[in-house]
């Protein structure tokens, strides 16, 4: 008896070591992050004031701002949503629902899934050649969307997959069963029902994209650019232009990343201002998506 | 046609002739023959794994669904004398004519309205006026109008599990099917839910010919006009369901009502 009370104290004794270390090595990690946050906080934010955001870039860092790259990452992101989101979810619909198993789809398949873990510049290098020298859409707003179109299209993909598979194989059988054809299907259920994971996805996808900066100076971003691309909205017929498409941009880590290159103490504020913009989007974009995630498992219980 | 086949397909609704079926090489049916009489209830009974579920998903082409699966022989279809399981002919067209309900609910997480409609919806009808009709009238056929008139836009998952199975079967009935094909139905349920779902079965035989499978031998005894008994992919014995259960004349069908084994 005595015996298995001394086996047990030792056994426990290991038990609470690990749980020790594991305690400090989950603070490493949140005191690192804390740590990086509170030093741009201070370092950044009486830098931040409305003339941050409308102000170009400049000689001098107190009149500097952030307006070029913040209007190139919205225009950039909006190109690569309008791109990946359509692209994305149509592939991981097919190899989901349409594609039969074989060794074609399986080649798909594998390929998807290691081209989400090919590092970003290689993406620059294949947009700089196929979207500036091939397709001759120049160092633009267009070719940069379309190069983080290609970076985050595998996770887009796989998302989308994701989200389809967690529906039941009842539900499709009942669809099925009613004399609905595949896309009847699709349309009517295996979207609606799976739009909470593939819009998470997409948000995941795009906020990796947000932070991006290899590609983006492969393919010919300006790091220093004092004015606005094209308005979409213009006074004659029809209104709408598409020229922006077409402009030489910005976006705020390759900004960023001019500042904290430059010797001036000023412009190392101006890094870390531009630095919590940047982080205050992604973090923005990830509560957007948990927050669409937790209204869709609210709503469909399987 | 002869004078005798014709009398005979007058009262049937179906007839499977030497009818094998393959899971890719495996064979899962042997050789079954089996009349389905118009307006009655067959059930199809039997230990697990003998088939008895792939044969009833044979008559609406959910085998279809999935690579590799392979029929041989005639499932009739009368008066029109179609054969469901030809590969000419499109398992869509098929399943627009037999509906099924599932062992568990599987109600879509939409209004119970929509879940009644979507049958309709398929066949591209939308009017407004049809719908509330169709759905009224299959909600009453379920037996579920009166408890869900007043919230006909709730989910469809804040039914009991007896009521979401009742929905189902509406959902099955809004598109007037020839045959109803019942997969274990309440085998997911408790006794009141079970005994409500029987009562539907025996009172909607009067408008449609309804095929079900079941384990629970009781159910079958209570339910249905004529039980075919299974046993490894083939019939072993059919007959009217009193005969079955009174006075069963192959002997393996008499150890397994019995309860010898299953």
């Amino acid at each position: 008896m005595k015996d298995i009370k001394r086996r047990i104290a030792i056994s426990k004794y290991w038990d609470y070591t690990f749980a020790t270390i594991g305690l400090l090595s989950s603070f490493v990690g949140l005191a690192l992050l804390l740590t990086l946050f509170l030093d741009l906080f201070i370092d950044g934010f009486p830098r931040l004031s409305y003339k941050f955001f409308t102000s170009f870039p400049s000689r001098f860092p107190e009149n500097a701002g952030i307006l070029s790259a913040w209007v190139g990452t919205v225009l950039v992101m909006i190109v690569t949503a309008l791109a990946a989101i359509p692209l994305g979810v149509a592939a991981g619909i097919y190899l989901e629902e349409y594609a039969g198993k074989n060794l074609f789809t399986n080649i798909i398949e594998i390929n998807i899934a290691n081209l989400a873990g090919i590092p970003s510049i290689i993406y620059g290098l294949l947009a700089l050649g196929l979207f500036v020298y091939f397709f001759k859409f120049g160092e633009s707003i267009l070719t940069g969307g379309l190069a983080l179109t290609l970076l985050i299209l595998p996770v887009v993909i796989m998302a989308t997959r994701e989200a389809i598979r967690a529906i039941p194989n009842s539900i499709r059988e009942a669809s099925y069963a009613l004399g609905a054809t595949k896309w009847q299907t699709v349309r009517w259920h295996i979207l609606p029902y799976s739009t909470g994971g593939i819009l998470t996805g997409i948000i995941i996808g795009l906020s990796r994209a947000i932070g991006e900066t290899a590609p983006l100076i492969t393919v010919g971003a300006l790091t220093f650019i004092a004015f606005l691309p094209t308005s979409p909205l213009s006074s004659d017929f029809p209104f709408i232009s598409f020229r922006w498409l077409l402009d030489p941009f910005t976006v705020m880590p390759i900004q960023l990343f001019n500042w904290v290159s430059r010797p001036q103490k000023g412009f190392h504020m101006n890094a870390a201002a531009a630095g919590i913009v940047l982080m205050v989007m992604t973090l923005v974009m990830n509560g957007i998506a948990i927050y669409i995630r937790y209204r869709f498992r609210k709503k469909i219980k399987w | 046609m002869s004078e005798m086949s014709i009398a005979i397909s007058e009262k049937l609704k179906s007839e499977v002739k030497n009818l094998n079926f393959y899971y890719g090489a495996v064979q899962a049916l042997k050789n079954i023959s089996l009349p389905i009489e118009r307006r009655k209830v067959t059930a199809l009974i039997g230990p697990s794994g003998c088939g008895k579920t792939t044969f009833l998903r044979c008559f609406n082409r959910m085998h279809d669904l999935y690579p590799g699966n392979r029929y041989e022989g005639e499932i009739i279809l009368y008066p029109d004398n179609i054969n469901i399981i030809s590969t000419e002919i499109d398992p869509i067209e098929i399943r627009m004519q037999i509906s099924m309900v599932f062992q568990k609910p599987n109600p879509f997480p939409k209004s119970i309205y929509e879940n009644v409609a979507y049958g309709l919806r398929v066949r591209g009808i939308n009017n407004k006026q049809i719908l509330n009709e169709r759905v009224e009238k299959s909600l009453r056929g379920a037996a579920l109008w009166e408890e869900v008139k007043d919230r006909l836009h709730d989910l469809a998952f804040e039914l009991s599990g007896g009521q979401q199975q009742r929905l189902c079967i509406a959902r099955a009935l809004a598109t007037d099917p020839r045959i109803l094909l019942f997969d274990e139905p309440t085998s997911a349920l408790d006794p009141t839910a079970t005994s409500k779902i029987e009562e539907l079965i025996i009172e909607l035989k009067n408008e449609v010919t309804i095929i079900i499978v079941t384990h629970n031998m009781q159910q079958a005894a209570r339910v249905s006009d004529s039980t075919a008994f299974m046993y490894l992919g083939e019939i072993i014995e059919f007959d009217r369901t009193e005969k079955i259960f009174t006075a069963p004349t192959k002997k393996l069908t008499e150890e397994y009502i019995t309860g010898r084994f299953g």
